[in-house]
């Protein structure tokens, strides 16, 4: 069975475009036949991001149209045979999605592909909406300030109420969260909030914590996934997340450096 | 943002009215055939005749309205009397039977009747097939119980009380009745006793929220910080000044 996965969070800027060419890769990479969808119609990234903008011929809106097969519209990554790209339309206006369309589209991936990997739109709009409405999992990404937190707590009553599987009764979505751009520094002078103090408001599954990391910025202008940088904080971090969403047990990292270790050792504050 | 001020209380006054809470059953009614109800009713009573011994019972006529059956309220009554049981409320009635319950000096929940349910007289001799079971059901709760959290811009009421068993984010809003009780943080607006109870009551674990109210009186984020954080506290109402108070 095919699972569906929406990466989302409500607040724009956060990292899902990040989050999502990461992990679409990092489960490619361990032998699942991925796809990843791009929903962002308008502002597409998520071609830069995986590095293949310059053969985008078709896109979604296209398939949904009937002016494109959806095997025309797929991209084939170059770094890893097992992952697809189906980009988002720059031109068009996101009226185009339709439940319908996507519905569609969707139910074809699904004999094909293990995993769909869904890069949402920011806001809760149609884009967001149509992103999330078929999911069976979701990523929340989540940056730990209070604007953000807020907008996931409203995004994670959005996938309770709004998505196919709260219409029909059937078991919930399940909910990750991946707490993005973390930067102990930060939180240690308060200008951040911590980890518990996120996990205290939404009260989810931790699936990783992806520290803030100068690595990121460099994989996206060169357009490759984070994850593919191995040696990089932030490219471990997805590795670990791909890792425990596959069911292996990773200890979390990147939550406390090493002058917090010392610091608990010493028991100073 | 105040401390309620407690003034020493002099002679008690000779009545007192005070607002409380009473569970009674709800007999809702599916047919309007009182012969059938009757028997009905005698059949329900004889499985436990000391529980409805002298009952006192609330009458809902909102499915006969919406079924537009015409049904005699003085009728309805003198036949539930026969029973035992004692009939102290009406809800769901139409103008008619409202009247009609004044008259006999029963009280009318107008908050549940429907004005809108017009009765078509012609229709009164319709009858409708026997589902024994179907035709009286009692219930005695209105209340709701949540057991995931209550996300940002969530709104959830209930007509009695109302449970959540997880907390309640900031940007939603939970409105009850009755009391609300609130077993996690409670960071969003909570109104409880919406329908002016004013002897309702809010709990939770840990009080940060937005607003909370209770029969219309409430009080902000703003005059709320300072109160006792990070304890199970309860909330209610005196003389009109909402109390917040630890309940350890
Ligand atoms: N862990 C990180 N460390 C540093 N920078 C990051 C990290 N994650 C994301 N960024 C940067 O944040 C910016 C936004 O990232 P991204 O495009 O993935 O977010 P998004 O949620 O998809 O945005 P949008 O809502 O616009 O779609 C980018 O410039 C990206 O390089
Ligand atoms: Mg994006």
């Amino acid at each position: 069975m095919a699972r569906i996965i929406v990466v989302t969070s409500g607040k724009g800027g956060v990292g899902k475009t990040t989050t999502s060419a990461a992990i679409s890769m990092g489960l490619a990479k361990k032998g699942h036949k991925t796809v990843v969808i791009d929903f962002d119609v308008g502002l597409r990234n998520l071609d830069l991001i995986m590095g293949c903008e310059r053969r985008v011929v078709y896109d979604i809106i296209n398939v949904i149209n009937g002016e494109a097969t959806l095997h025309q519209a797929l991209i084939k990554d170059k770094n890893c045979n097992l992952l697809s790209i189906l980009p988002a339309s720059q031109t068009r206006n996101k009226d185009a999605l339709t439940q319908e369309g996507i519905g569609k589209i969707l139910e074809e991936l699904a004999k094909e592909f293990k995993y769909i990997v869904c890069d949402s739109p920011a806001g809760i709009e149609k884009g967001a909406h149509l992103a999330m409405y078929f999911a069976d999992d979701a990523f929340i990404v989540t940056n730990p300030e209070v604007s953000s937190v807020r907008d996931s707590d409203r995004i994670l009553g959005l996938l309770a109420s709004k998505s196919r599987r709260a219409e029909q009764n059937a078991e919930p979505i399940k909910e990750y969260l991946l707490l993005s751009r973390y930067s102990q520094e930060r939180v240690r002078s308060k200008e951040m909030l911590s980890l518990d103090d996120v996990q205290e408001i939404l009260s989810l599954d931790l699936l990783g914590v992806i520290p803030e990391s100068k690595s990121v910025l460099l994989a996206s202008n060169s357009g490759i996934p984070v994850i593919l940088d191995e040696k990089s904080d932030a490219g471990q971090a997805y590795a670990d997340i791909v890792a425990r969403y596959l069911g292996e047990k990773k200890p979390h990292r990147f939550i406390d450096d090493k002058k917090g270790f010392f610091r608990k050792l010493f028991g100073g504050k | 943002m105040t401390i309620n001020a407690r003034s020493k209380s002099h002679s008690p006054p000779a009545v007192e009215f005070k607002s409380s809470t009473f569970s009674v059953p709800v007999l809702s009614l599916t047919n309007n055939d009182l012969v059938i109800i009757e028997k009905l009713l005698d059949e329900k009573i004889k499985l436990a005749p000391e529980f409805f011994k002298h009952s006192p019972i609330v009458v809902d006529l909102s499915d006969v309205n919406k079924k537009e059956l015409f049904i005699n309220f003085g009728d309805l009554v003198a036949c539930i009397r026969k029973s035992g049981l004692f009939v102290i409320g009406v809800r769901g009635g139409n103008e008619q039977q409202n009247l009609e319950a004044i008259t006999l000096g029963i009280p009318v929940n107008t908050s549940q009747s429907n004005p809108e349910t017009k009765i078509d007289y012609t229709k009164s001799s319709t009858r409708t097939p026997l589902q024994v079971d179907d035709e009286l059901t009692f219930h005695d709760s209105n209340n709701v119980i949540i057991t995931k959290p209550i996300r940002s811009g969530q709104r959830i009421y209930s007509h009695g009380d109302l449970i959540v068993l997880a907390q309640v984010g900031a940007g939603a809003e939970i409105l009850a009745e009755g009391n609300i009780h609130v077993y996690g943080s409670l960071r969003g607006r909570a109104l409880a006793g919406v329908q002016g109870n004013t002897e309702a009551r809010i709990f939770c674990l840990n009080l940060q929220a937005e607003l909370i109210s209770i029969a219309g009186n409430y009080k902000i984020s703003d005059d709320i910080q300072g109160a006792i954080a990070n304890a199970p506290i309860q909330i209610y109402l005196q003389k009109n000044t909402l109390v917040i108070k630890s309940l350890v």
